[in-house]
């Protein structure tokens, strides 16, 4: 059971790293996505196989043989989605103008991180070599690669490329260098050598083994590894918090990337947009370079949305939003008065509904009447 | 960075109806997240009525007076329904208001009946897997029910202040809306739960 939930989680850890990775790379490489409809769809299909390959944590529980080749099968199968996507991104860097500044060495980190995590994802897939090295070291060196490959290095260049939108300041790009290299070259001295170390049979969850087994002198490398990649990280911390105080001030959009996250002040006001811009294409500020193409028209002194059609997105009504109000706080503390006595008494459901129908006819109590105007 | 006005939508209408409106997507969204939920719950009927080999294992089917003089109240309710419906959609302020109170007391009535209904069960929810299922799948259609009538009754009340207008029109059809989902739920149910123990 737990593996129903952990395994779904590490591609719940990896999908928004993939949406990071994508961002960094349109904006780096100077074009649009290539097969952006592949990607997106790659990217669902991931999502659905990643609850039906959780089995594979278990090939060595005594599974039936249609069982570990069904989930051999499904688990190299999500191999080929992850590899769509890598090659769309790939190709975009490929026929682009790509420039090399901070966040785009965290995602070519992650390409060479994150591909070799596959690799060996695949071999552990099969259920020979999974019970081979089931338990070992070589276990351990695989998710490092797949989840700081996949999640950890494209965060980290996402914190370079979006710090500017949050804080109004650039993180410094040398020492954001000396971050990179040190964090790639500590990371893979790390973890490397933790796949030949599961080869020669070193078993996970050890904390000491006794001397002359032919591990000692791997185990001192790793640590020297895992020393720089802790010290590129205190570079990293240093790097953010000067940067907070004294970094280069940035303009509206520093690195002349196309989304509309761009086009406000770094950092944004708290309303976004004073007025709803109007897109045409994935990459507004590309098509737009000059100036931002707006609606005028809804009202000035009234919470208003722009409701638009589903598919063609033609707008169609200004509805009247709501102000601030504590129902919904009331709603919440009721449901939790329900739920809690519930546990107690079932006739908790029965007044406990009673009790949260109230608040929410009280929040959805009309409060002005501009709210349903003509 | 500058900008430039391409579009003045000043003139659009506050509210629209049906799939203009985003609450007719909520509702249709919620219909289509309860619509699974009785799926689930008449397949696990199914599932337990061909494990068992005696089905209900009571022997005694739950009773079909009540149960059939509410779905003829269900059925007869889609024609003031529908009024209600073309009411709001016409902005028809003393139809509606007519119209919902109608609608209100029909609920009530149906209610009632449903009360009914559950005294004819024969058989108790904690007396075995099949009492257990009966009762989880008339309460959850009771539960829409209620949820219905309340959301009718509020309605009713408020197209009588000074909010009866212009937005609680579109309200009023997305309410009859649900309404229909409701009725139509309720007829595989019946045939479910009073006639597969029967055949």
């Amino acid at each position: 059971m737990f593996w129903f939930f952990g395994h779904p989680e590490v591609y719940i850890i990896f999908l928004p790293a993939t949406g990071m990775v994508s961002s960094i790379v349109v904006a780096f490489s100077r074009r649009p996505m290539f097969g952006y409809l592949g990607l997106v769809l790659s990217l669902i299909s991931v999502a659905f196989l990643s609850f039906g390959l959780w089995v594979h944590h278990m090939f060595v529980t005594g599974l039936p043989q249609l069982g570990a080749s069904f989930f051999t099968a499904s688990s190299m199968l999500i191999a080929i989605p992850n590899g769509l996507q890598i090659f769309c991104w790939l190709a975009t860097i490929w026929m682009g103008r790509p420039i090399l500044r901070v966040p785009m060495l965290f995602v070519l980190g992650f390409f060479f991180i994150f591909v070799i995590g596959g690799l060996t994802g695949v071999m552990v897939a099969s259920v020979p070599l999974d019970t081979q090295v089931h338990d070992t070291y070589f276990v351990v060196a695989h998710l490092h690669y797949v989840l700081i490959g996949g999640a950890v290095f494209p965060l980290l260049g996402a914190v370079y490329f979006w710090f500017p939108k949050v804080t109004g300041r650039l993180m410094s790009e040398r020492l954001g260098k000396w971050h990179f290299w040190m964090a790639l070259i500590g990371f893979n001295a790390a973890f490397f050598p933790m796949h030949i170390l599961g080869l020669r049979g070193m078993p996970r969850r050890i904390y000491t083994y006794l001397p002359g087994v032919g591990w000692d002198d791997l185990n001192l490398f790793v640590t020297v590894g895992a020393l720089l990649l802790f010290l590129s990280f205190a570079g990293f911390l240093w790097n953010m918090l000067a940067s907070l105080r004294s970094g280069e001030v940035a303009r509206d959009d520093p690195w002349d990337a196309g989304t509309l996250e761009w086009a406000v002040s770094s950092p944004p006001p708290v309303y976004n947009f004073a007025r709803v811009p109007v897109v045409t294409g994935r990459e507004p500020l590309w098509t737009e370079r000059e100036s931002l193409p707006v609606v005028a028209g809804l009202s000035v002194n009234a919470r208003e949305i722009l409701v638009t059609t589903v598919t063609e997105a033609t707008p169609s009504l200004r509805e009247a939003s709501p102000d601030p109000s504590i129902w919904p706080f009331t709603a919440a503390i009721a449901v939790t008065i329900a739920f809690i006595a519930s546990i107690f008494t079932p006739w908790a459901v029965v007044w406990g509904g009673a009790l949260i129908g109230a608040t929410l006819i009280g929040w959805f109590w009309p409060k002005a009447l501009h709210e349903d105007e003509q | 960075m500058k900008t430039r006005t391409v579009q003045d939508v000043s003139a659009l209408p506050t509210f629209g109806y049906g799939p203009a409106a985003s609450i007719w997507w909520g509702t249709a969204a919620f219909m289509m997240l309860e619509g699974t939920g009785f799926v689930l719950v008449a397949a696990t009927y199914l599932y337990l009525a061909v494990v068992n080999p005696h089905w209900p294992p009571t022997g005694e089917p739950p009773g079909l007076l009540w149960s059939t003089l509410l779905t003829i109240a269900l059925l007869a309710s889609a024609w003031p329904n529908q009024l209600a419906k073309r009411s709001g959609e016409r902005a028809d302020l003393p139809a509606t208001r007519l119209n919902l109170v109608v609608m209100s007391a029909i609920g009530f009535l149906i209610l009632a009946l449903r009360a009914m209904e559950f005294t004819t069960l024969n058989v108790r929810w904690d007396t075995n897997a099949y009492g257990s299922i009966v009762w989880v799948i008339l309460g959850l259609h009771t539960t829409h029910i209620i949820t219905d009538l309340g959301d009718t009754v509020v309605l009713a009340v408020l197209m009588f202040t000074a909010h009866g207008r212009g937005k609680r029109f579109s309200d009023v059809s997305d309410n009859a809306f649900y309404w229909y989902f409701v009725i139509l739920t309720w007829l595989p149910l019946y045939l479910l739960l009073y006639f597969v123990p029967r055949l």
